[in-house]
């Protein structure tokens, strides 16, 4: 088994008398793809919400390659190597694409004021690496040809890439995904499952996956946790999930 | 040229100058609105300090003499911009950040709290009189014109206004436009939460908006202190409302915006101050914020803020 990179324990979020998560247990180990699946409503946002520091859990812990994420700032997190897209679209769209990868990799170059204004070798050399890292990942999802086009102005399916693209430039660990092939066609949703399998196998990265569309879902993944009400109610293969009673129970109701 | 136009051309000039300090101090409101959403009522006040702080530079070394006036303009606006800034930053810090993520009204109360205090400081700390400086520069550059009764000049003082003016905005623009830290401002106007999450400290992005909008405010206040040759701890109140008018004018959240409505509402005043008894400007800058305000809210060059799903 390869090491584990995200251990969740007793995950739990309560809104005031409401209940989004209840002591959900998730694993993620090193080289994996990992779903969360469930109905509309079942939590699965909160639980990004909470791992990646958008809300404080009420209660559980969050151990990132050992260290507890519990406590930390957004951007503490991301730092750590851990890095979210959200259901919808969220590129800087009045900024050009290769803006978008740079300032994504914003903390990899030196802070120092005065080597930015006097353009030291050393400044130059890791504005190289950025620039090198950004025309990389953006060969990856095929968009170096929009590079100078404003993001807001790409098509719907290529800001999606460009998100993941973005993240992929910050060189996390465990990259989350909200909902991506949410609005994809069919056509551009085989190229994300794709980039998601080469994100494992090249890149040597964790993802963690939030999806409805089950043929993405079971495809890849190689695990998937499913919740249904903020509790979790069966984990395991694709197979595994697919033929249990509870799981069906959940998504098709009573028969 | 006849009379009348001459005395057009001379408001235009004189216009174009209070309207280039306008612009300065309007960025600083422009670009913290840009990014958090709030006004920064307390901004007025930073300008004034900026006043306070040159015009005690600029008399401590003329008084000890042996400096050449470039060289003790020079500091006195490098030590200005830096207290200014440090004032800048200081206010956010202790005033705004605790209150991050509350109701923005409370942010504005405080702003006016800021506002209020440091009027008062300063008119404990320096005495609530005016304060005077002998002009410093004067005579003029350009005799454009003249008649028996006024000559039309673009003084000494006027051009070094356009001139810093011109410099700075440029600077600026560039900063914006190609730097690292430019870059990452102009992230945090679009999505600040976003930012924060691809791992940049937005905090410290703040800071810096607040610091270089201090610093633009603190070169107003060493310019139209020179200017004017008075000041006192009250004149942040108007100099603030003036460039906040400017700010939504040009579109508040647009830098190219500030600058433009400072420049537009320099030139209306000064015109209206021409043709009419000049008590009126005021009566027309804040009529002119509140027509825009009704017609369009967004200012000229502001886009409409979209509605976020």
């Amino acid at each position: 088994m390869s090491q584990l990179l995200l251990d969740v324990n007793e995950l739990t979020m309560r809104f005031g008398g409401l209940l989004a998560v209840n002591a959900v247990n998730l694993k993620v180990r090193n080289r994996q793809i990992v779903s969360i699946i469930g109905p509309n409503g079942a939590g699965k946002t909160t639980v990004f919400n909470c791992l990646s520091g958008f809300y404080i859990p009420t209660d559980g812990s969050v151990l990132f390659n050992g260290d507890q994420l519990a406590g930390l700032k957004d951007f503490q997190i991301s730092r750590k190597g851990l890095v979210r897209t959200f259901q919808h679209v969220r590129l800087f769209s009045k900024m050009t694409v290769i803006e978008n990868m740079l300032v994504a990799q914003h903390r990899h170059l030196n802070t120092n004021l005065f080597a930015g204004m006097f353009k030291t070798p050393s400044y130059r050399r890791l504005e190289q690496e950025a620039m090198d890292r950004a025309i990389y990942w953006l060969e990856e999802v095929d968009l170096l040809q929009h590079a100078n086009r404003e993001a807001g102005y790409l098509a719907y399916g290529q800001q999606r890439k460009l998100e993941i693209a973005r993240c992929m430039s910050t060189q996390p660990e465990l990259l989350l995904l909200d909902e991506p092939a949410a609005g994809l066609n069919p056509f551009e949703t085989k190229e994300l499952d794709q980039l998601i399998i080469r994100l494992r196998d090249e890149h040597e990265i964790s993802v963690l996956l939030i999806e409805h569309d089950m043929g993405l879902v079971m495809g890849i993944s190689d695990h998937i946790y499913v919740i249904a009400q903020g509790t979790p109610l069966a984990d395991g293969t694709p197979d595994e999930v697919k033929q249990n009673p509870d799981v069906i129970k959940a998504y098709l109701g009573e028969s | 040229m006849t009379e009348a136009s001459l005395y057009l051309l001379q408001q235009i000039i004189n216009g174009l100058t209070i309207g280039s300090t306008y612009a300065l101090i309007a960025i600083g409101y422009t670009m913290v609105y840009g990014i958090i959403g709030m006004i920064n009522f307390a901004h007025g006040e930073i300008y004034m300090i900026g006043s306070y702080v040159s015009f005690i530079v600029i008399t401590g070394l003329l008084a000890m003499g042996s400096f050449a006036l470039p060289l003790v303009l020079f500091i006195a606006l490098l030590v200005a911009m830096l207290i200014a800034s440090t004032y800048g930053w200081t206010v956010e810090r202790v005033a705004y950040r605790p209150l991050r993520g509350s109701n923005r009204l409370i942010a504005l109360i405080s702003a006016i709290g800021m506002s209020i205090f440091l009027q008062n400081y300063v008119a404990l700390a320096q005495g609530s009189r005016d304060v005077a400086l002998a002009p410093l520069i004067s005579g003029s550059v350009l005799e454009l014109g003249s008649l028996d009764t006024f000559e039309v000049t673009l003084s000494w003082m006027q051009l070094l206004i356009w001139v810093v003016t011109l410099v700075t905005m440029t600077s600026l623009t560039l900063f914006i436009s190609r730097s690292r830290m430019g870059r990452a401002c102009r992230a945090c106007a679009e999505d600040l939460g976003m930012t924060n999450l691809l791992g940049i400290d937005t905090n410290r992005i703040i800071s810096l908006t607040f610091v270089i909008g201090a610093a633009l405010a603190a070169i107003a206040g060493l310019l139209l202190g020179l200017y004017y040759g008075v000041i006192n701890p009250f004149i942040g109140f108007m100099a603030g409302l003036k460039a906040f008018t400017a700010a939504v004018l040009g579109g508040i959240g647009s830098i190219p915006g500030a600058m433009l409505g400072g420049l537009i509402l320099g030139v209306t005043e000064a015109l209206t101050a021409a043709y009419f008894p000049s008590e009126y400007k005021d009566v027309v800058a804040f009529g002119l914020l509140v027509t825009i305000l009704l017609f369009r809210p967004t200012g000229i060059l502001g886009k409409p803020e979209v509605e976020k799903v």
